[in-house]
């Protein structure tokens, strides 16, 4: 039997009642599929003095499908939407990104605000207690010392969700509900680079929908490097999206995960735009791929592997994104 | 001001509250810490051993069990998160001490080795049949890809499940 530590658990019915009960205790989560947060606590990586079970709170996992593009609910369960028939059709970069989470149970109670606002991860903070213990424990829980980058005052533990670096590539928008009232805020700048505070959540908020624009005319994919095809975290992930002009790039878009503790939007590419997908293009791609990462040795593969695999894969994708729409120009 | 969640020694007080919920079909109440996990409630409180605690964390699947039709990880949900839900486990499939055809198949094409995985595969199989009753054998690996065997190598599960959906309805223990 597992002991877990002494908790007060609140299961609010609305929105008001869940932001009121985060309010009062400092320090309290939101909670909900639980497949990241109940597992840190078992671990004994947190300690919240409060869990605020949000999947009893009407309406929070509606998914919208409409003209003016997507409204996810933050409980919207990861099988939701990779199941829905609206978003596969709409935005099936989204689909396979939220196909692409672990497996097909935890995408059952996994919801797209959790996923977003997931724990940063390293092999030598996601262990045991007893494992960590025995390390003397990391910079990030309990110690003083980054394993990993030695010397740092900053913690390197990387960010590995999925579908956020999809939605910042769509760009989409997170709404955010706080003691303050309601605030929307692009995703590309939801994100920290620091992998103890990576969120740009203010104490007591939380994320309430994530809002999608329309494609308009762009296309868009998801690429995942993992050790297995199924429950492993990204070693590196990548989207893309692109509108293709006749044979100009209208624009592409490229963000990556898993490389850095925040999902990191790769700057530089507007100098692709206007010109034909070409050899050389692929170059000044994996150039910026290379250039964004900013992986250190947190996981299992070497940081000079997730590189390349990640500009590679970007490479690959919008390749293949370029070609795809191409056809769709000619019919 | 006096916090009644944290006790004169600095400790914080572990609150129960009653869990009402239906287990395998029958409806139960019980006086359940806030914090106690949904495998620990079932193992410790319910008596029901058949779910099993495989890793501690989500990662082998062991202990699936359905909620309202769908698998769910016992050990990476809380308790008091399926009040009020249609909980199941292994033990709610056998009817009058047969078991079901899912059961029986895994029994007879071999499905089950060492059997610590299998209650979690069982339930994995059975959310997937009820929702599609003729999965491919593409379809069955998909859906048990989040439980682990470290045994049967998989070949005889995905066999097993597939025979279970061409076994018609009713036909099972008949033998």
């Amino acid at each position: 039997m597992t002991l877990m530590p002494a908790f007060r658990l609140h299961r609010p019915d609305t929105l008001a009642e869940a932001v009121a009960a985060l309010a009062e205790t400092p320090g309290g989560k939101p909670l909900a599929g639980g497949t990241d947060l109940l597992v840190n606590i078992r671990r004994g990586m947190a300690d919240p003095p409060a869990l605020v079970d949000l999947t009893n709170v009407g309406g929070l996992d509606d998914l919208v499908v409409s003209e003016a593009g997507l409204r996810l609910g933050a409980t919207v369960t990861l099988a939701h939407i990779a199941e829905d028939e609206g978003i596969r059709a709409g935005w099936p970069a989204l689909a396979a990104a939220a196909e692409a989470v672990a497996g097909p149970t935890h995408r059952e109670a996994a919801t797209l605000a959790g996923n977003l606002c997931q724990e940063t991860r390293c092999i030598f903070v996601n262990q045991s207690e007893w494992w960590r213990a025995g390390n003397g424990f990391c910079l990030k829980i309990e110690g003083d010392v980054c394993h990993v980058v030695k010397k740092s005052l900053r913690c390197y533990a990387v960010y590995a969700g999925d579908v956020a670096p999809v939605l910042m590539v769509l760009g989409a928008e997170a709404e955010i509900l706080g003691p303050a009232g309601t605030r929307r805020l692009a995703l590309a700048s939801f994100f920290h680079e620091e992998g103890r505070s990576h969120l740009a959540l203010a104490p007591g908020e939380i994320v309430t929908a994530v809002h999608v624009p329309p494609p308009n005319g762009a296309v868009a994919g998801y690429a995942k490097v993992r050790v297995r095809e199924a429950i492993d975290f990204p070693l590196a992930g990548v989207a893309v999206a692109l509108r293709r002009e006749g044979d100009r790039l209208a624009s592409v878009t490229v963000a990556l995960t898993g490389v850095a503790s925040a999902p990191v939007l790769v700057p530089g590419l507007d100098r692709l735009a206007g010109t034909t997908w070409s050899e050389d293009s692929a170059k000044t791609l994996t150039d910026a791929v290379r250039k964004s990462c900013n992986a250190v040795k947190t996981t299992v593969t070497t940081p000079n592997y997730r590189r390349r695999v990640a500009a590679a894969s970007a490479v690959r994708l919008a390749g293949d994104l370029w070609a795809a729409a191409g056809e769709g120009n000619a019919s | 001001m006096h916090d009644p969640n944290v006790r004169a020694s600095g400790a914080r007080v572990r609150k129960k509250s009653v869990l009402a919920l239906t287990l395998n079909g029958r409806a139960r109440e019980d006086f359940v810490a806030d914090g106690m996990l949904l495998v620990d409630y079932l193992r410790e409180v319910a008596g029901l051993t058949g779910t099993k605690q495989g890793c501690d964390g989500g990662e082998c699947g062991a202990c699936t069990v359905l909620v309202d039709d769908r698998p769910r990880l016992a050990c990476s949900t809380l308790a008091h998160q399926v009040a009020g839900r249609r909980v199941e486990t292994i033990e709610g499939l056998a009817r009058n001490g047969r078991m079901s055809r899912l059961q029986q198949m895994f029994h007879e094409k071999l499905g089950a080795q060492c059997g610590f995985c299998t209650p979690g595969m069982i339930m994995a199989a059975e959310a997937l049949l009820r929702r599609d009753p003729d999965p491919t054998p593409e379809r069955i690996r998909q859906a048990l890809a989040g439980n682990l065997c470290r045994c049967t190598g998989y070949v005889k599960i995905v066999e097993a499940v597939r025979a279970a959906a061409e076994t018609p309805v009713g036909s099972e223990g008949a033998r």
